[in-house]
């Protein structure tokens, strides 16, 4: 067994003089999109004192609603919560997998849904509201790929849910 | 320690045995570089550069790895059932395995090869052979699916294919077996081969918008067996090459018989003459019969045709377009080197590799410098088309490709290595063993106008003592090399399903971008479709039941079914209403005689059931999807034939109306139907 170690050591040792030399390193290896990506670097929007709680985060910053409904728009909003919504949501206020509709729009501001509904995984990840939902329901809301006109669509939808006329 | 030990010893003995075969100048130094590990490390999150699409052989799939570290990225079922996502037994994908001779579940896939637009990757498609019920495949890398494949008619033995012409205006399918073609009478008896038996040559027209295959024409040519292929490119584009063995023309004992010849040939077809033939009339309709099939991701269901005719023309009729170069020793490989200028040639049973200039091809045509014909075509002369041959490159040459900077890598089964060797001087540069005995290798674009130089991968057939033991049978196994120095290094060896017999590699760039992550349900076009957990229903039509069900995140609608008998066909049309990235639904049912669905975001898929006993079967989620994937389940009762329990449907109905006890629900309430959710 000795003999074969004392062996083993000297072919080893051709092995490095033979290869020596190479030793540039792969570093072209192209980078996943961060998965998690906070312009203040802080992971938890409580920590940060510019979060606003009231608007979430997403692309909504400030949005326009109406004091009227408008009810085609409501329409097209209630063939999206047919597909994308209703396997979950009531427009009741029973909780079924997620909470019911009633009364949604009144307790946040549009800006807040809009984000929530478009950009679910990062407002999970930070939003104290509703991270303290996800608490209760236990299940992430999916992102269902809303485009902007059918979240804006589902919030009049909403509205109207909720006797806007 | 004991572990350490152990792998110098084993050193040793690779070391030991690279000594006693040096009576070559083997390299045995660089067998594992002392930095292999970093070169082929990907850390954990970053991805790969490359991505290596690798035949399965006969598991029929092509499996899809990451370079340089190894990873298996995916198995894409093409040419047999996998139950893994219940492709082949879904009702929607069952087609896909359809062929003249009716379901034929397995395949063996053996070669890849990628699209190009001006010989270079494009990233939109593979194509892959079916080498048993001759077939070709279309996969599509924008969803990593099967979204084509095409019987080929009059051939045997679908293995000089899938290789394509620069821009893809052509998929080849050559016959690996001579046969009696389809349409005379097949009733003959084997002996008389050279009389009855014929190869073809298919050439496949591929629509640049959406891939759709068409049989062109079919070249019919003396019966020998057709092995490897490869298009011209640049000045050589509007040619074609293929390698052929058994011009013996032996129908018994090939391994001897197909092996008496000093040489056999590589057939060169002027493709662009043919398809002027063609134009003028000159090919011939024949009826025969094959399938096409198509999968659709709007209508997410296959199409399957059984197509009629197909224009073939003899080689007889193809003056000034068919010669034959003399190849010696059965050739394999049938290599053009990136310029288009050179031809490589790979004797299986050869000491050498004959490399041929199309340029001299051309004037050896135009001079006449012509050696006889065989069976009418005419033959050119050895040295008029020769640009020279690499002496004493390694015993059974197999398979060359490229890395751009004017070196070929040629593989080498019988003495086991890869050797490299510069195409203008041919010159042997450097060789490395393999263990063991390769078949094909790839560079990243290799057999294109553009190779990416940087590794090269040698799939082996055999495996031994590469792994740990696993009984008799070991996975195979593939050997990763980095070839951007002067010496080929061994970094990594991996092990790959099936027999990798071809591999394409692409940058991962060009198709990452393109990958689709969901089916938008919008588009969904199924006929089976339940756009909304509001429309999910059962409905009987005499003794079918049609299920249409939804799944979300994390429950099946309806979960509640009554009413089914006993001789029922149950179809469950799940679809998945997620439109998130990665969140697939599986499904199941009890004693189902097939496989699971696996469904993707805005898909619908349908599984057939036919119950077989009285009773309750549950049904469920088969991919983990979320903390209540384990509540995502159902039941269907099954009733005596005859029995007058009616078909109903529910979901949130708990234990019969009026006594529900769930806390903080009286959501139930109203449940009964799904529509009555609101």
């Amino acid at each position: 067994m000795k003999k074969s170690i004392v062996f083993a050591a000297i072919a080893y040792s051709f092995f490095l003089y033979a290869c020596g030399g190479a030793a540039d390193k792969t570093s072209a290896n192209e980078s996943p999109k961060e998965e998690t990506s906070s312009s203040s670097g802080s992971a938890n929007a409580t920590d940060n004192p510019s979060y606003d709680p009231e608007r979430g985060t997403g692309k909504f910053t400030t949005v326009d609603i109406p004091v009227k409904l408008d009810a085609a728009m409501a329409a097209n909003g209630e063939k999206v919560f047919d597909v994308k919504c209703s396997s979950c949501h009531k427009i009741t206020d029973e909780k079924l997998v997620g909470p019911g509709w009633k009364g949604v729009t009144k307790r946040h501001k549009p800006e807040w849904i809009l984000n929530f509904i478009t950009n679910p995984d990062e407002m999970i990840d930070k939003d104290p509201k509703a991270q303290a939902m996800l608490e209760i329901c236990m299940v992430r809301m999916p992102n269902q790929n809303l485009t902007d006109v059918d979240a804006r669509a589902l919030y009049e939808f909403m509205r109207k849910n909720d006797d806007v006329k | 320690m004991k572990k350490n030990k152990a792998t110098q010893w084993a050193m040793a003995v690779l070391c030991l045995a690279a000594g006693i075969q040096s009576c070559k100048p083997k390299n045995a130094g660089s067998a594992v570089s002392s930095d292999a590990a970093q070169r082929a490390y990907v850390a954990p999150g970053k991805y790969d550069e490359f991505y290596n699409f690798v035949s399965g052989g006969f598991s029929g799939q092509m499996s899809v790895y990451g370079l340089p570290s190894g990873r298996l990225l995916r198995v894409i079922p093409v040419f047999s059932q996998d139950p893994q996502e219940g492709y082949g037994y879904s009702e929607e994908t069952k087609d896909m395995l359809t062929t003249s001779h009716g379901f034929v579940p397995w395949d063996d896939l053996h070669h890849i090869e990628a699209s190009q637009t001006n010989g270079e990757l494009d990233g939109r498609w593979t194509f892959a052979n079916g080498n048993n019920t001759p077939r070709l495949a279309r996969i599509d890398l924008k969803t990593f699916k099967t979204a084509e494949i095409l019987e080929i008619p009059n051939s045997a033995g679908n293995h000089s294919s899938p290789f394509i012409t620069e821009n893809t205006e052509y998929v080849i399918a050559g016959t690996r077996f001579s046969v009696p073609l389809d349409n005379s009478n097949g009733d003959v008896p084997i002996n008389t081969y050279k009389k009855n038996f014929k190869g073809t040559l298919s050439f496949i027209k591929v629509d640049p918008a959406d891939g759709n295959m068409t049989i062109a024409f079919q070249i019919k040519t003396p019966g020998v067996d057709f092995d490897l292929s490869h298009a011209g490119k640049g000045p050589s584009h509007g040619w074609f090459f293929f390698s052929c063995y058994n011009s013996e023309q032996a129908n018994t004992l090939l391994e001897v018989n197909a092996s008496q010849r000093d040489k056999d040939y590589i057939m060169a077809v002027n493709w662009k003459k043919v398809e002027e033939y063609i134009k003028q009339g000159k090919g011939k309709k024949e009826a025969v019969r094959y399938a096409h099939n198509k999968y659709s991701d709007v209508t997410h269901s296959t199409t399957s045709t059984i197509e009629t005719s197909v224009t073939t023309i003899d080689v007889k009729d193809l003056a000034d377009a068919v010669y034959m170069i003399p190849c010696p020793k059965s050739p394999h490989g049938c290599d053009v080197d990136p310029s288009g200028e050179y031809i490589v040639g790979s004797g299986k049973l050869a000491a050498l590799i004959p490399v041929f200039s199309y340029t001299k091809m051309l004037k050896a045509i135009q001079d006449k410098t012509f050696d006889g014909d065989y069976e009418g075509i005419p033959v050119i002369k050895y040295e008029a088309a020769l640009y020279g041959e690499v002496k004493k490159p390694g015993l059974g040459p197999l398979h060359t490709e490229f890395d751009g900077k004017g070196n070929a890598y040629t593989t080498f089964f019988i003495s086991s290595e890869v050797v490299k060797w510069s195409i203008k001087d041919l010159k042997v540069l450097d060789r490395i063993p393999t263990y063991y005995s390769p078949g094909h290798l790839s560079i990243p674009g290799g057999d294109s106008r553009k190779p990416f130089g940087k590794y090269m991968v040698a799939y082996n057939k055999i495996t031994k003592d590469r792994f740990l033991p696993t009984g008799p049978e070991l996975a195979q196994s593939a050997q990763l090399f980095d070839i951007s120095g002067d010496k080929m290094q061994l970094i990594l060896d991996f092990p790959t399903i099936g027999e990798p017999h071809y591999a394409q590699s692409i940058p991962a760039g060009i198709i990452s971008k393109n990958s689709q992550k969901i089916f938008n349900i919008d588009q969904n076009k199924s006929k089976y479709v339940t756009m909304g957990q509001n429309a999910a229903k059962v409905e009987r039509q005499g003794n079918q039941v049609h299920v249409y069900m939804t799944a979300i995140r994390s429950h099946l609608a309806p979960d509640n079914i009554e009413g089914i008998r006993m001789g029922d066909e149950v179809y469950f049309h799940v679809t998945n209403l997620e439109q998130d990235w990665d969140v697939p639904h599986g499904f199941a049912v009890k004693g189902a005689n097939n496989a699971e669905l696996l469904i993707m975001p805005g898909e619908t898929q349908t599984l057939k059931w036919v119950p077989t006993k009285v009773g309750i079967s549950p049904f469920y989620c088969t991919d983990f999807c979320s903390a209540l994937h384990q509540e995502m389940q159902g039941y269907a009762r099954v009733s005596p034939a005859g029995s007058n329990v009616p078909l109903t449907f529910s979901i949130g109905t708990n234990n019969g109306p009026g006594i529900n006890p769930v806390a903080g629900g009286d959501s139930a309430k109203g449940g009964g139907a799904p529509k009555a959710k609101r």
